[in-house]
């Protein structure tokens, strides 16, 4: 940015200082333009579609662990689901379903990314909002809309789409096949592309703002860890939500005007169907083609929150900066090119299978090197042991622990006999919901003062995070072996095989955890609507950090700084840094902002 | 077992509200509640961390223990073992790599926990690391990458050597039909648009196509042991997916398209009860079901040990119980069985 373009800027937010206590309640709370409002609107729903994510699977789990037993909640809850409290087995699909949908897209997707891109991008960059304050609202704003239909599709009278989260056709594609394949289907599908418009608005911003808008001296290579996540995250958000997008464009008109894109040689309920011609490995390709992509879209930023966080409350740079950045664009990268390994057994030739297993586990060499250094973070730190720090240390643990079981469902020839059982849930479960999850909550702690100028409770920061890290083990440690006893995936019970008889213990054992974690979830909501109101009040830089977001003011206002933006002079890790003296670099404090200008002793690091 | 569950849960939940009330307790005590990790939290979060990893280890020895019993019984499939060799060596790497990452990720949570006026290292990079533990996991995932892809391409070739087999399976909601190729060892043309539900050809043989007329269509897949079968999917109206667990096989069936797997059972059904792990399985578990049965509850009649069949893609309602039981049997046992199956031309012949 020229200087004289810096200046005009600078000139423009001096207005914005001065109008804005003009602001209605409704273009301040409602159709708010500042990018630190809408990633508020972005976290509480988020986290209100989470209570009904995580709620759903409480259901579930309590099917599985007692099949067959009436419960009063499945009565009150379901209604005619449950006829005498006893689940029935379409709504339990749906419950399968809509639950990897929430949390995927609505969760983990808007409301982790959603979040903190919009909160972040602009405060760390040193920027006065997004590029586009409009595009911003009215991404949030669609995401809203997708939220509020994919809620009204649990109400249609033939129930909510319930083929699974990938909703592969023929099954999603003809309501003969199961009732959920009717309207509520077609409200998935509405909701899902109206989700994936807001997301592609919201990538596009990221992209622009966190290319264009950086103050000055903040170069790329001295970005914060957790912008480089966001920033990569957005753009394979674009590249292949597009395809998601094509690939529900073509269900909806097999769907709804009798073309063949996926459907051939059908023959149910006792009549020939016309389709012809189409394949459902098709679907797949472009479904994967964004699914795994989106594996990485959840789990980028969350490992971009732990590096921050983790760099912070270690008191020490993050090990291999120039490293961290190098995996994520390889993982990134490679994130395009693996979709293949959900289909090796999907009919598709044999030897993609085979190309899909070597780039597959090449994927793995990054995340290595991700996870090891951040490992070397912690060694000979000064950790603070805060709620944030915490979290972002349990997701390292699970991201290893999911990430390891990988190398076996990579493999196409391991593949084979785990497919679609409960390993793979355990897997992904460990390695992108529970490590996101987990970064998501290392976010609300630690940027809760910069959000809401209040801070969250720490004793009930512990309380959650221990429970809902032995809960989480609990869970999904032992559903390996569910998986590997061969029980598939989306049973309804498993009564039907006596050889899955012995295996009721183990689920009784599951549900029990997952029961436990759900309860501890409550603490965090009870924590953060108290805070939010009755909360300690904040000091500017209350984790003595170093990037930019603490250089503004605790108060909000559009345009985040009062006077001009500051100019960033270092990058954002010097943590614990000393002069060759051995003192310190700012005397008698452990860190050094990044708009601090370098000390004439000190030597910069070149990333 | 509950009961020991429920007590297990008691003492969990117990322990929580203990140290939630404790933690209450050392907050109010203190003066200034600044919401920031103090000395004192770094060094029980610093315990924690280090009660975590036994954690960790813990539920890892507990799950082996309790549960390892619950794995499929040795495979009954020629390929099988080379998967079972790859598995075993792939989890050799994953629980050394676990064991050791986890303990210096807590250890060091538990070490470094923080202190006032203590100085951590700045220590922002060093190549020399990084490339050790970049080339390592690429020389591991190397090896297991060219075994892995060896062997996959040994099972999925799908070839006529050997004089195999050839089954078809076919799906539909929500069950599974067997067709064998007859005297001839060749299936007869069929499509969707021929199915006659009137007149029984439930799978759409073509009448007029020769090799369809000895076809055999049954609901209970037999296989002669030892001798390759070769596969053909085909579905008729959603996705499924036909897994063998014991025969580690699994294949996709897909509508408008043939899909196919191939694998030579090496162990019949009579061997397979008789394995020591298969007894025990069948001991356990008719113990549970005995016990239902004195509790009028259902699933509760004695259970012999068989191979089954199941459908591993969600297709509906009753995608639970989509199975088909498989018997492995020798030679003269198949023959003998084949013998007494009726041909898809009588079984048209006594339509008319």
């Amino acid at each position: 940015m020229s200087a004289t373009a810096h200046a005009h800027v600078d000139d423009h937010a001096h207005d914005h200082g001065h109008h804005h206590h003009k602001e209605t309640f409704v273009t301040k709370y409602i159709f708010s333009q500042d990018h630190k409002m809408i990633s508020k609107q972005y976290l509480i729903t988020g986290l209100i579609m989470g209570i009904i994510g995580i709620a759903m699977s409480l259901l579930f789990r309590l099917q599985l662990a007692w099949p067959g037993e009436s419960f009063p909640i499945f009565e009150a809850l379901l209604g005619k689901w449950a006829p005498d409290g006893v689940m029935d087995a379409d709504i339990y699909l749906a419950l399968v379903t809509i639950h990897g949908t929430i949390m995927v897209f609505f969760v983990l997707t808007a409301g982790l990314s959603g979040t903190f891109s919009n909160l972040l991008i602009p405060l760390q960059i040193g920027a006065r909002d997004m590029a586009s304050g409009f595009l911003n609202m009215v991404s949030y704003w669609l995401f809203f809309t997708s939220s509020v239909i994919m809620v009204i599709s649990l109400f249609v009278e033939a129930g909510p789409a319930a083929a699974g989260w990938t909703i592969y056709p023929p099954l999603s594609a003809l309501p003969m096949a199961q009732p959920g394949s009717g309207m509520g289907m077609t409200l998935w599908l509405v909701s899902m592309a109206i989700f994936i418009a807001s997301s592609l608005l919201g990538s596009l911003n990221y992209i622009v703002t966190v290319i264009n808008l950086r103050t000055k001296g903040m170069s790329m290579t001295r970005l914060p860890l957790t912008i480089w996540a966001f920033f990569v995250t957005a753009i394979i958000g674009v590249i292949s939500f597009t395809v998601l997008l094509s690939a529900a464009l073509l269900l909806i008109m097999d769907r709804s005007f009798g073309t063949s894109f996926f459907l051939s040689d059908i023959f149910i309920q006792g009549e020939v169907l016309h389709y012809q011609g189409g394949s459902p490995v098709l679907y797949e390709h472009l479904f994967w083609f964004l699914g795994h992509p989106e594996v990485y879209i959840v789990l980028l930023p969350a490992l971009g929150i732990t590096s921050e966080v983790m760099s912070t409350n270690a008191r020490k740079p993050i090990f291999g900066y120039r490293a961290m950045v190098a995996s994520i664009l390889a993982i990134a990268f490679l994130s395009t090119i693996v979709w293949g390994h959900h289909m090796f057994i999907s009919g598709m030739n044999p030897f993609l299978g085979s190309v899909f297993t070597f780039t597959t586990l090449l994927i793995a060499i990054p995340s290595a090197v991700k996870a090891f250094n951040y490992i070397t973070t912690l060694w000979k730190g000064n950790l603070q042991m805060n709620p944030a720090m915490l979290f972002s240390i349990g997701l390292v643990s699970t991201f290893i622990t999911g990430g390891l079981t990988g190398i076996i469902l990579g493999d196409s020839t391991l593949d084979i006999n785990v497919h679609d059982t409960y390993f793979v849930v355990a897997h992904f479960h460990l390695v992108m919901g529970i490590s996101a999850l987990y970064g998501l909550f290392a976010g609300v702690y630690h940027w809760f003062p910069k959000m809401f100028k209040r801070m969250m409770n720490k004793n009930l920061g512990y309380v959650h995070f221990w429970v809902t890290a032995v809960c989480a083990y609990g869970v999904f440690f032992p559903m390996h072996f569910v998986g590997m006893a061969g029980v598939p995936r989306r049973y309804y019970q498993n009564t039907a095989f006596p050889m899955f008889d012995e295996l009721t213990d183990v689920n009784v054992l599951i549900t029990v955890f997952a029961l436990i974690a759900g309860a501890a979830q409550l603490v965090f909501l009870y924590n953060f609507i108290h805070s939010m109101f009755y909360g300690k009040p904040t000091v500017q830089n209350p984790w003595n950090s170093n990037t930019l977001e603490w250089t503004a003011p605790i108060e909000h206002f559009h345009g985040n700084w009062e006077g001009e933006i500051p100019h960033v002079h270092r990058w954002a890790y010097d943590y614990s840094k000393t002069l060759p003296n051995g003192e310190y670099v700012i005397k008698g404090q452990d860190f050094v902002p990044q708009d601090v200008p370098l000390h004439k002793d000190e030597e910069e690091l070149h990333h | 077992m509950t009961t020991l569950l429920t007590i297990l849960v008691l003492i969990l939940v117990a322990i929580a509200i203990w140290q939630m009330t404790k933690i209450f307790e050392l907050s109010q005590i203190r003066a200034e509640n600044t919401q920031v990790a103090s000395d004192k939290d770094n060094k029980y979060n610093g315990y924690l961390m280090f009660a975590f990893l036994i954690f960790i280890y813990g539920i890892t020895i507990f799950s082996f223990w309790k549960y390892t019993k619950v794995l499929l019984p040795e495979a009954a499939s020629e390929h099988g073992g080379d998967y079972d060799d790859l598995m075993l060596w792939s989890f050799v790497i994953i629980f050394f790599v676990q064991t050791v990452t986890q303990a210096l990720l807590h250890y060091f949570g538990y070490k470094y926990k923080g202190e006032k006026g203590k100085k951590a290292l700045f220590y922002a990079d060093n190549d020399r690391l990084e490339f050790i533990w970049t080339i390592i996991p690429v020389i591991v995932l190397a090896g297991l990458i060219l075994w892995g892809l060896y062997t996959w391409t040994n099972i999925m070739d799908v070839n006529d050597e050997d004089d195999p087999l050839i089954v078809e399976l076919y799906a539909q909601q929500f069950n599974w039909t067997a067709r064998y190729g007859g005297a001839d060892n060749v299936l007869g043309g069929a499509n969707v648009r021929m199915i006659d539900i009137d007149r029984a050809n439930v799978l759409g043989l073509d009448e007029s196509d020769p090799y369809a007329g000895d076809d055999v269509i049954v609901k209970e897949l037999h296989l002669p042991v030892g001798r390759k079968v070769n596969f053909r999917f085909r579905s008729q109206d959603v996705l499924h997916s036909a897994y063998m667990p014991h025969f580690r096989a699994q294949m996709n069936c897909v509508p408008g398209m043939i899909t196919e797997f191939s694998f030579t059972p090496t162990i019949t059904t009579e061997e397979m009860r008789l394995n020591p792990d298969v007894v025990d399985k069948v001991k356990r578990t008719n113990a549970i079901r005995a016990e239902r049965a004195a509790n009028g509850e259902p699933n509760s009649d004695p259970w012999e040990f068989d191979y089954v069949l199941l459908c591993n893609k969600i297709c509906g309602k009753s995608h639970y119980n989509m199975q088909m039981k498989i018997i492995v049997e020798t030679e003269e046992e198949y023959n003998a069985w084949m013998e007494s199956q009726q041909t898809f031309s009588q079984l048209m012949a006594s339509m008319n």
